[in-house]
């Protein structure tokens, strides 16, 4: 994984104090995003995925554990290191209708970090949201419209520019693509990438969408309850996946196309994911496991490494990949 | 008409149950008038799963309403077709007598189960209520009914869970539910609205699997209308996709995975990364987005988005062109036997002349 860590979650816990008890929405969970890549974090609703998100964006002060930026935490950053944190990670929403001012030109929302951090000024201000809207697919007679004016695929376009116009080195994307139709979807991906690999960005790519992260990630982070059940390069985790949650994840996404659907098993969990809420002290998979033994209602298993660069955490990783 | 072949294990020479001809919906907006639909045939024979497949704003939803009769009366305007289920014309009957069939002999499931449910009532008398709206029987015997389908559709503990409200139900079960509601009445035909896009994959896996069990057990033809190709792969018989309000592309789901015509077909399979296939490459993506049905393009409604685009596109339409006998068909002048002759001319002449 290289020494040039940007982001570095050490055994992060992020609790919410409801009336029906303590959920734990991020229950001890450590990833490390190495400069220049991308990292996807898949999981199903109510894993914890939003809540490390806005996390990292220094959104919720974590109950216990540290997020480092650039070796530093970012908890302990003064008022002028935060300005700066800010302007360094940035984020992507999932809709692109709620996440755009309806009273704001395109040029002002994009502009709007820029002159915050006193970028950019004048002529050489309306130039730099010009090539901004070129780079994400968009002409310049958009700059001076409504968000309202502008179709799903193209407002995530200008949300990707409004990210992109104060040079961030990390951004999160929160579902960028989920509420976006194929063939947009396609396109917005493209794009991400493309960007990522042209201005060497870090990305943090937050989806539920298994295909798609493929495509997109160098590592791919599994969440399950608040915790990583596994972590691993992209395609060592597609071509073998050892905790049973992501077997039985990547077995449960359809395959387009109807042949190979018919010779595929399909390994089905019974019911849903538990409440977060009072969770007990061992593996959070546990109530769904087939392999779950003893010890797994008791103990958490930690994140291992079974493979150069591929972590597991579970207890009966041995005898389930026999 | 055009003859179409059935999916696997229905017979040829039956009458398909539903048969929607040439059907043109509008609805009148003070921007003008939306032609959400425009001409649209499709057909459903006993038993089968057929998959409508488009994008949002095709089309499809609309479709389904208006043969349900659920389509708001005096915003939606049906301009022109017919709808024959058992060779009566669904357009033809008032609301009142619409309602005899609707939960009946048809039903339907949402995306979306928690909007569809009632918040103040529990799930087992939302079930009973269709029940006894269209059959006569005591509640007792309605309970026992409902418990019947509650195990048909693997509920666990149904009695227990029959007497709770929907937010006590996590999303998966509550589809359950919506399920249940739709079948107590054993309908012909279940018309299924994005069953699972609101579902996480593991619940979703768990539906698809329930729905294709209880069409083997029920014999129930399902008409799934979803974007998501994966579900269409596991579930769909024959599959129509529909762009801009027509149906550009009809076939067995054989023959649209493996042999689609249709350019916007390609693209739709084609923006679609497989799980279990690494690539480097881009995805390929269909440019652009679908066209205002305000003012719909005279030519091909695609054609600004196509990548084979040809001045005639433009200009004229495209019929459907049959490929083969199976019922096989694409709606693009690349398919056209004109065309075709014409490339094949000239890839003659090239040939000679390489």
């Amino acid at each position: 994984m290289g020494n040039d860590k940007l982001l570095e979650i050490q055994d992060l816990k992020v609790f919410y104090r409801l009336d029906a008890g303590v959920l734990k929405a991020v229950n001890g969970l450590s990833l490390a995003i190495t400069k220049g890549t991308t990292t996807g974090l898949v999981g199903e609703s109510g894993c914890g995925k939003t809540t490390l998100g806005k996390s990292i964006l220094r959104l919720h002060k974590p109950d216990e554990g540290r997020i480092l930026f650039k070796g530093r935490d970012i908890w302990t950053l003064d008022r002028k290191e935060r300005k700066q944190f800010h302007k360094e990670v940035q984020m992507i929403f999932q809709d692109p209708y709620a996440s755009l001012d309806p009273l704001c030109v395109v040029s002002d929302i994009i502009a709007e970090g820029m002159d915050i951090h006193g970028l950019y000024s004048g002529s050489e201000r309306r130039n730099r949201v010009l090539e901004l809207l070129r780079l994400v697919g968009l002409n310049e007679g958009h700059a001076n419209r409504f968000s309202h004016e502008f179709s799903g695929g193209q407002r995530q376009r200008i949300g990707i520019a409004r990210a992109l116009a104060v040079e961030p080195e990390l951004i999160v994307c929160d579902e960028p693509i989920s509420a976006l139709d194929v063939s947009i979807q396609a396109q917005i991906v493209n794009l991400i990438k493309q960007l990522q690999k042209k201005m060497n960005l870090s990305l943090l790519f937050i989806t539920h969408d298994l295909s798609m992260v493929r495509h997109i990630s160098d590592q791919i982070a599994v969440m399950y309850l608040g915790s990583l059940m596994e972590l691993a390069p992209s395609d060592s985790l597609y071509e073998t996946s050892y905790h049973p949650y992501t077997k039985a994840l990547l077995s449960a996404i359809p395959v387009a196309d109807p042949e190979v659907e018919r010779g595929r098993k399909r390994i089905l969990l019974a019911g849903d994911v538990p409440s977060p809420i009072n969770l007990g002290e061992g593996c959070g998979f546990s109530a769904r496991c087939a392999y779950a033994s003893e010890i797994c209602v008791s103990i958490r298993p930690e994140l291992r490494e079974r493979e150069p660069g591929h972590f597991v955490a579970c207890h009966n990783v041995d005898i389930i990949n026999q | 008409m055009r003859p179409e072949t059935k999916g696997a294990g229905t017979s040829m020479d039956e009458e398909p149950i539903l048969s929607v001809n040439n059907l043109a919906v509008s609805f009148d907006t003070y921007q003008g008038e939306v032609q959400a639909v425009r001409g649209a045939s499709w057909h459903l024979w006993k038993g089968e799963t057929i998959a409508i497949v488009g994008e949002s704003g095709c089309g499809k939803t609309v479709s389904i309403q208006t043969v349900l009769g659920t389509n708001p009366k005096g915003v939606g305007r049906v301009k022109s077709g017919e709808i024959l289920f058992h060779g009566e014309n669904l357009l033809e009957k008032t609301e009142k007598e619409m309602r005899a069939y609707q939960g009946n002999k048809m039903s339907i499931i949402f995306q979306d189960p928690f909007t569809y449910l009632n918040p103040t009532m529990t799930v087992g008398d939302q079930i009973i209520e269709n029940y006894r709206q269209h059959r006569k029987a005591t509640r007792k015997e309605a309970e026992s009914r409902v418990l019947e389908i509650m195990r048909l559709i693997n509920m666990p503990s149904p009695e227990k869970n029959m007497r709770r409200y929907p937010h006590q139900l996590s999303g998966g079960m509550r589809q359950r539910i919506m399920i249940a509601i739709a079948i107590i009445c054993g309908p012909e035909i279940l018309f299924a609205d994005e069953p699972t896009t609101a579902l996480d994959v593991t619940i979703q896996a768990q539906v698809i699997d329930l729905m294709n069990e209880l069409r083997a057990k029920l014999n129930t033809a399902i008409v799934l209308i979803t974007h998501d190709m994966g579900v269409v792969a596991n579930m769909a018989d024959r599959i129509y996709v529909m762009y801009a309000g027509k149906i550009v592309e009809h076939g067995t789901a054989d023959e649209i995975f493996k042999g689609s015509a249709h350019p916007y077909t390609k693209g739709l399979l084609g923006s679609v990364p497989r799980v279990d296939r690494k690539t480097d490459k881009d995805l390929y993506s269909i440019r652009g987005s679908p066209p205002d049905l305000i003012a719909p393009p005279p030519g091909c409604a695609f054609a600004a988005r196509c990548r084979y685009a040809m001045n005639i596109c433009v200009k004229t339409e495209p019929e459907p062109v049959n490929l083969g006998d199976s019922g096989h068909f694409s709606a693009c002048w690349l398919n056209h036997p004109a065309f075709i002759r014409k490339a094949s001319e000239k890839q003659g002449t090239e040939a000679r002349h390489g």
